[in-house]
């Protein structure tokens, strides 16, 4: 193990790094402290400049002021509804190109396998004027189903990527003896490698679903107005209406933020998972 | 079809070439839909990158675009904001890859087997699942003048506080340290794992030869960490072009236009209150993407190269 197990190491060194471990953490989240305070301090108390002391008193009225006076309750709907709908349309397009690009031996094989890889990365903004005409030349500008259909055709290149390499590490023998069995192909996906790829499925679930909840330059291109904008979108027109109303910004902030957080803490593992993969050999 | 000339019924016709047919049933969908949103996109922007387009069409479709070759890329050349925006993502590129080095000592740090770990780890992490929209306003409310946490901090060591964001100087920069923070926390999570997997024995091994520390990490280590230093490296500099949405939140490419990227200029000139010059627009993402191809490609050859040794 690297580095030396701090269990071998002289007390004083380790009692050292026990008090380092928590003052480190607060000075690495210190933004976010700073933020989550602010979001309960009363506006009276920024008002009297009392920024980082005590509140006075708690003022979670900030997170009703917050839901009241803004439509961050419609946006967080609209988020929702551009977030599910693209993780289900993912999951099931890159379910089936991970399939034939990771089971079949064809020609093309690779070179199809590269150009998901590769369009995954490119600029939006190279993007982003074609998309913005052909979605509203579909009637779909400001609506979240335009929004939708680009994330799925987007997120489709790098799930294809990854599903392709987890079907590429499942046994073959498997199927090879279902083919000697004379299973049908679509069977042999029903029935053998959907069931075999439930991790799979569960980290590129959680991580798209962090990715478009979080997603914002699309949102900002494809949606205008408070009817169908994500939270993303959402808060950044907010905090231009709530100038210097830092408890407000702040608030609206970690509520914009608690889906993905509570994802993330409920499904760590799978989100983990799902972003290194490849980080090992 | 010679053989389905010879097999009568179309089942057997099927059943013979069912392995040759069923994987392009499979990639149908999602090539229509990748190649409609995500492929050709890319051909149109290039073609539209060689007119003048206010980006309207006419109730039957047509468009007053009109054609002016490179004229686009002519002014480009011309254009300061343009110089500046590339400047910037230079800038961006190479500070942005402190988060490697950033990401590979925290995990360092935190790869140890105390109680609570866990937690810290996870904890340690919590920025990159936060929207870059709230980090970019975290940042902004740290940066903020006269109550922000930094410039009271910053006042409090020099005696003079400093406006990062309102300081064409420094702005960038100031944008790019909020970058970094979920960055670091990525490029972690890639060592975490990668330092999970390193081999016990060679660790063991070498220590019994004497080595320690610095030469450790070096020789031993980081040798066995290449995957994920090859991942953080590409995500990383891949963010670094990327970079839109802080650029937006914090200073909106202010002040003066000291913060614009590519992106973020590309986006101003296209689809904001400066005007509707898709062409324009379009010319300056096709820079960006000429730009970013050089790493895609290295990339992709590289992975080319694994999956041919890998049989």
């Amino acid at each position: 193990m690297f580095p030396r197990p701090i269990a071998q190491v002289s007390r004083p060194a380790r009692i050292a790094y026990q008090v380092a471990l928590p003052i480190a953490l607060i000075l690495w989240l210190l933004p976010l402290l700073g933020v989550a305070m602010t979001s309960i301090r009363p506006s009276s108390d920024l008002a009297a400049g009392n920024y980082f002391g005590m509140p006075s008193s708690l003022a979670f009225s900030n997170y009703v002021e917050v839901f009241t006076k803004s439509p961050i309750a419609q946006y967080i709907l609209n988020s929702f509804r551009v977030t599910i709908p693209t993780v289900i349309g993912v999951i099931v397009l890159s379910c089936m190109t991970g399939f034939a690009l990771g089971i079949y031996r064809f020609r093309s094989n690779l070179l199809v396998f590269f150009l998901f890889v590769a369009g995954n990365f490119v600029p939006a903004q190279i993007l982003m004027v074609p998309v913005r005409d052909l979605t509203s030349q579909m009637g779909l500008i400001n609506t979240t189903t335009g929004l939708v259909l680009f994330h799925i055709a987007f997120q489709t290149g790098f799930c294809t990527l990854f599903m392709r390499n987890f079907i590429r590490a499942l046994p073959r023998e498997l199927i090879e003896a279902a083919r000697v069995e004379g299973v049908a192909e679509w069977r042999i996906f029903w029935f053998i490698v959907v069931p075999l790829m439930r991790p799979a499925i569960a980290a590129l679930s959680v991580l798209v679903f962090t990715f478009i909840w979080n997603d914002y330059f699309w949102a900002t291109v494809l949606t205008t107005s408070a009817a169908t904008q994500p939270v993303t979108a959402g808060l950044f027109s907010l905090n231009g209406q709530w100038v210097a109303q830092w408890q407000l910004v702040s608030a609206g902030s970690i509520v914009a933020a608690l889906p993905p957080v509570a994802m993330f803490f409920l499904m760590q593992k799978h989100f983990i998972a799902g972003l290194t993969l490849g980080a090992v050999k | 079809m010679a053989q389905a000339a010879s097999e009568t019924r179309p089942k057997g016709w099927w059943r013979s070439n069912q392995q040759t047919i069923t994987p392009w049933l499979f990639l149908f969908p999602g090539m229509v839909f990748f190649g409609l949103y995500v492929i050709w996109p890319i051909f149109q922007s290039i073609w539209i990158s060689f007119y003048d387009w206010d980006g309207l069409r006419a109730p039957d479709g047509s468009t007053n675009a009109t054609w002016i070759g490179l004229g686009n890329y002519a002014e480009l050349w011309g254009d300061r904001a343009f110089v500046t925006s590339l400047w910037n993502n230079l800038w961006w590129l190479v500070l942005y890859l402190l988060a490697v080095p950033g990401g590979l000592a925290i995990a360092i740090f935190l790869n140890q087997t105390v109680r609570g770990i866990r937690l810290y780890k996870s904890l340690f992490f919590f920025p990159f699942v936060l929207s870059q929209v709230v980090v970019g306003l975290m940042f902004a409310w740290f940066y903020a003048p006269n109550f922000g946490l930094f410039y009271n901090l910053i006042e409090w060591v020099t005696g003079d506080g400093v406006a990062v964001l309102a300081n064409p100087k420094l702005a960038t920069f100031g944008i790019i340290a909020a970058g970094l923070w979920p960055q670091v926390a990525y490029c972690m999570i890639l060592y975490l794992t990668g330092l999970n997997n390193v081999a016990p024995d060679q660790v063991e091994a070498a220590r019994l030869d004497g080595a320690k520390g610095w030469r450790m990490l070096w020789f031993v280590i980081l040798p066995q960490l290449r995957p994920a230093t090859f991942i953080a490296v590409v995500v990383t500099v891949i963010g670094a072009l990327r970079s839109f949405d802080l650029v937006s939140i914090m200073t909106s490419g202010g002040p003066f236009g000291s913060t614009r990227v590519l992106s973020y200029y590309m986006y101003e000139q296209a689809l904001s209150e400066y005007g509707y010059r898709m062409g324009y627009g379009a010319s300056i993402a096709v820079v960006l993407f000429m730009i970013m191809m050089v790493f895609i490609s290295g990339f992709i050859f590289k992975m080319i190269r694994d999956e041919r040794g890998l049989g």
